[in-house]
């Protein structure tokens, strides 16, 4: 695929390599500068791999420092830079460019503190989202944004791409669990942004940094809350012969005052799918299914998931199978947790992300039945049904390089959908260099201006990230 | 002064536009109820949101409310309250401490960030901010966010403008996310702690899985003669039975706690939520931001230099509400030494404005992060006219 178009190469910053590694072996130690094309190889990407290229170098600093003394010579420089976290972003938001230095913050990933009186943990960057969790966990506490990549994705990733999850209809993303950054801008400077307390003093610039994909500045250290796990979890699993059904329960839910931790949506391609690789138990003979999630001790989830099992019985659910064990409920999840890897096995896929109203959804899924058929190809659907985050796979078969296109188009056709029934074109994975080229669908030019304005604050010569979330053409400074 | 009430964005936009040409300073207003907030600042004319009013959007399912900038808060929360829904939030009302009167507005809600007890818990206004319409200082209508809940398209300048106190643009509409009015609220008091064993108390429970909604500490002399550490529960009625009863097993070393909920309850809330301990004294008041167990350390320094200061805590520890003599700095030096080793901000609320027009009343900031705000008004408002000063000096 090439439809995305990156910026040409600067010709003079390629003619001045072996320069320009020199300088950056000044600064870093040796185990830190990546210069060989075989070493530089696994960063040309992240996940999203239909697209490539070859960075110019890579640095790998182990401190904030480090992270300062490297930007500020870019900036000298004019290289363009590109931060990492651990390269799991599906918009590629961490795609490099071949006149571009990679920032890999991957070497950062000590937990520097946990303070459990306050609630709060500090983490360097690098730091896995599960880590964080993994290591308040027999305390029982956790860290709340909960992305499916959390295995593998970093804490500096999630603030870039403002991340969340399944749970976060309950404890809410990313911007709503970090208290404070250490963020090092394009002339070195290191800024202590907020801290171990809540609210700014100032501007919400904290607010601005998480989600602004690596433009602003690079991220090296995060104080983020913990929180205080509930007693138990408990999923349940309702199948319904309609997604009308499956979406007007949702609502009533929520009509009746409860917010379950999770409601997340399967259509039946994608329970088909899911089924298949996890076993988890998923009806096979209903059109739609929810997972919805409650938690408490267990007399509250008994309490909770009644009134739940009520409204769904009111709105013609025809299968509902409680969770009996912990093996139980952590089959439930492995198969929605696990739509994205089961449907690599049987086709190669986009996984779409965009938003919308969920009193949209009957009209939203039945379009995007129709817009995919209509490029000739097939689509499963997985979403997280109480804040309308869609993520539409659009399967197609990448040897093919017509399907490719075709399964490209109709993603992007998808995602003016949403924005035209009043949604977003990206929830949770970010606008990256994926839906560059959409954004004056949502945005008018003032609107457009405005954010690059801002980010112009940040970096007036353009070179973080920067062929990424603005469309190429049209760019203004400060 | 004169006052422009625009009845459309359009008209707002050209206001504006002919104000950034003649460089005319602006105040922007919403009720005026927060006049007296930041620095004093010289305006020759105000621009007021009274004439943008009415519920834009309201969707109880989707749990998502808009309406336009000038609409009185009370309508929202009146609009809310009919579906059983409310703003998450529970928004300060800051009458009675400044003493001013007019009704707030849902706009000036999103341009203070103004927040109250819950927010330890179910976020600040600015997290339950998703949308804004405004109009930057070139005149222009922009829009950022929207209506749905999750949304990371581009950079979040809704995050920016809470909390900008008007300075970047002139908010037109706001699009919130609510959530269920629980089925009942009950307040756990205990009586005749320590500053610092009431907020070891408060860490406790909001470290349990039992979720706490609002936490606070009111030392002996606090609208009563003893101390009182309160915790308030908010669910289904078989949950508060059951949290209520476990807290106040794991608190038990602090003593046990007495029951109260209904009308006593909601006043307490109300009066922790909008400093009205504070309200009928000339004091000056300021309002700290720490990690909650920092708060008694700080206050135990300040009350050292500062004999005749009052303070109370919400937050579980980590937001201080401090009374001091209006007198000199207010204060300023000595309580902002004391943050300083521990990290938070301090920020004036209330003083007499040569006060406040010689004392900063937000937090300093370092050199690059005065830069990237200066950076950031100018990017929004570059002839300066928004409520010049009002937070810094230059912003």
């Amino acid at each position: 695929m090439s439809a995305i178009a990156f910026p040409l190469p600067d010709p003079r910053i390629l003619a001045r390599r072996e320069e320009i590694i020199a300088g950056l072996a000044a600064l870093v130690p040796p185990a830190a500068l990546i210069t060989s094309e075989d070493e530089r190889r696994p960063y040309e990407t992240d996940a999203l791999t239909a697209y490539r290229r070859l960075p110019l170098a890579v640095v790998l600093p182990s401190t904030t420092q480090e992270v300062a003394a490297v930007l500020k010579f870019c900036g000298e420089q004019g290289v363009p830079v590109v931060p990492r976290g651990a390269g799991t972003s599906l918009a590629g938001g961490a795609i490099p460019q071949e006149d571009a230095v990679v920032i890999g913050v991957s070497k950062m990933n000590r937990i520097l503190e946990i303070d459990y009186a306050n609630r709060v943990a500090k983490v360097q960057a690098g730091v896995t989202n599960l880590a964080v969790t993994g290591e308040v966990m027999a305390e029982g506490f956790f860290y709340a944004p909960d992305p499916s990549s959390q295995l593998a994705c970093s804490i500096g990733g999630n603030i870039g791409m403002n991340s969340g999850g399944a749970h976060c209809l309950k404890y809410g993303v990313t911007t709503n669990n970090v208290l404070g950054v250490t963020l090092v801008m394009l002339d070195g400077s290191i800024v202590e942004i907020g801290g171990s307390h809540l609210d700014s003093g100032g501007l919400d610039i904290l607010g601005l940094i998480v989600g602004s994909e690596g433009q602003l500045g690079i991220v090296t250290e995060a104080t983020v809350r913990i929180l205080r796990a509930a007693e138990g979890a408990r999923p349940v699993l309702f199948g319904f012969p309609t997604s009308e059904q499956a979406g007007e329960a949702v609502a009533a839910i929520i009509g009746a005052g409860i917010i379950p931790v999770a409601m997340e949506f399967m259509d039946k391609p994608a329970i088909e799918i899911c089924e298949a690789f996890a076993h988890a138990g998923y009806p096979m003979d209903v059109e739609a299914l929810l997972i919805i999630e409650v938690e408490g001790s267990d007399a509250e989830m008994d309490a909770q998931l009644a009134r739940i099992v009520a409204i769904a019985r009111e709105h013609g659910v025809q299968t509902v199978k409680e969770s009996q064990s912990a093996m139980e409920s952590a089959a439930i999840w492995k198969g929605r947790k696990s739509a994205f890897g089961a449907t690599g096995r049987i086709a190669d896929y986009i996984c779409m992300d965009g938003t919308i109203p969920t009193g949209q959804l009957p009209h939203v899924l039945r379009r995007m039945d129709e817009i995919v058929k209509g490029y000739g190809l097939r689509v499963a659907n997985v979403f997280h049904a109480g804040d309308g985050n869609l993520h539409p796979l659009i399967l197609y078969n990448c040897n093919d390089p017509v399907e490719a296109q075709k399964a490209e188009d109709a993603g992007m056709d998808i995602l003016r959908l949403c924005v035209e029934v009043g949604g977003c074109l990206t929830g949770e994975h970010g606008v990256g260099i994926e839906k560059r080229d959409l954004m004056n669908v949502q945005f008018n030019e003032a609107d457009l201006h405005q954010q690059m304005r801002v980010r112009a604050v940040f970096d007036g010569q353009w070179l973080m990230n920067p062929a990424k979330v603005f469309p190429l053409e049209g760019r203004v400074a400060a | 002064m004169t006052l422009h009430t625009p009845s459309s964005e359009a008209d707002a936009c050209a206001f504006i536009a002919s104000a950034a040409t003649a460089r005319t300073p602006l105040a922007l207003v919403g009720g005026g109820t927060r006049a007296g907030l930041g620095r004093p600042t010289q305006t020759e004319r105000s621009l007021s949101s009274a004439g943008l009013t009415g519920i834009t959007l309201y969707e109880p399912s989707e749990m998502v409310i808009g309406a336009r900038a000038g609409t009185p808060l009370a309508e929202v929360q009146k609009t809310l309250a009919d579906r059983g829904q409310m703003l998450p939030f529970e928004p300060m009302d800051h009458r009675a401490l400044l003493r001013t009167s007019g009704e707030p507005t849902i706009g000036a809600i999103a341009a203070g960030n103004i927040s109250g007890p819950r927010r330890i818990n179910a976020g600040a206004a600015r997290d339950s901010l998703i949308g804004i319409r405004l109009v930057n200082g070139k005149g222009e209508a922009i829009k950022s966010g929207g209506r749905v809940m999750k949304n990371v398209t581009g950079l979040d300048l809704v995050k920016l403008v809470a909390g900008s106190f008007g300075t970047l643009g002139f908010l037109t509409e706001v699009i919130f996310r609510v959530l269920p009015v629980p089925e009942r609220v009950v307040t756990l008091v205990w009586r005749g702690l320590s500053d610092e064993a009431g907020v070891a108390l408060l860490s406790s429970a909001l470290g349990s899985p039992f979720e706490p909604m609002a936490a606070a500490h009111l030392p002996a002399g606090i609208d009563a003669d003893h101390a009182r550490t309160l915790l308030r529960l908010e669910n289904f009625s078989v949950s508060i039975e059951y949290r209520r009863a476990e807290l106040a097993t794991l608190l038990n070393c602090h003593g046990a706690p007495e029951l109260i909920e209904g009308a006593a309850s909601g006043a307490l809330w109300q009066g922790v939520r909008d400093a009205r301990f504070f309200a009928g004294s000339q004091e000056a008041v300021w309002r700290l931001s720490l990690a909650p167990t920092n708060g008694p350390k700080a206050m135990a320094a300040i009350a050292r230099a500062l004999q005749q200061a009052r303070w109370y805590y919400d937050w579980g520890g980590g937001l201080v509400w401090l009374a001091v003599p209006a007198v000199g700095d207010a204060g300023a030096a000595t309580i902002r030494g004391a943050i300083r080793p521990l990290g938070g901000h301090a920020t004036l609320v209330r003083a007499p404005d040569a006060i406040r027009a010689s004392v900063p009343v937000f937090e300093p900031m370092s050199g690059p992060l005065q830069r990237v705000t200066a950076g950031i008004k100018a990017s929004f408002d570059p002839a300066g006219i928004f409520e010049p000063g009002r937070m810094y000096a230059g912003v």
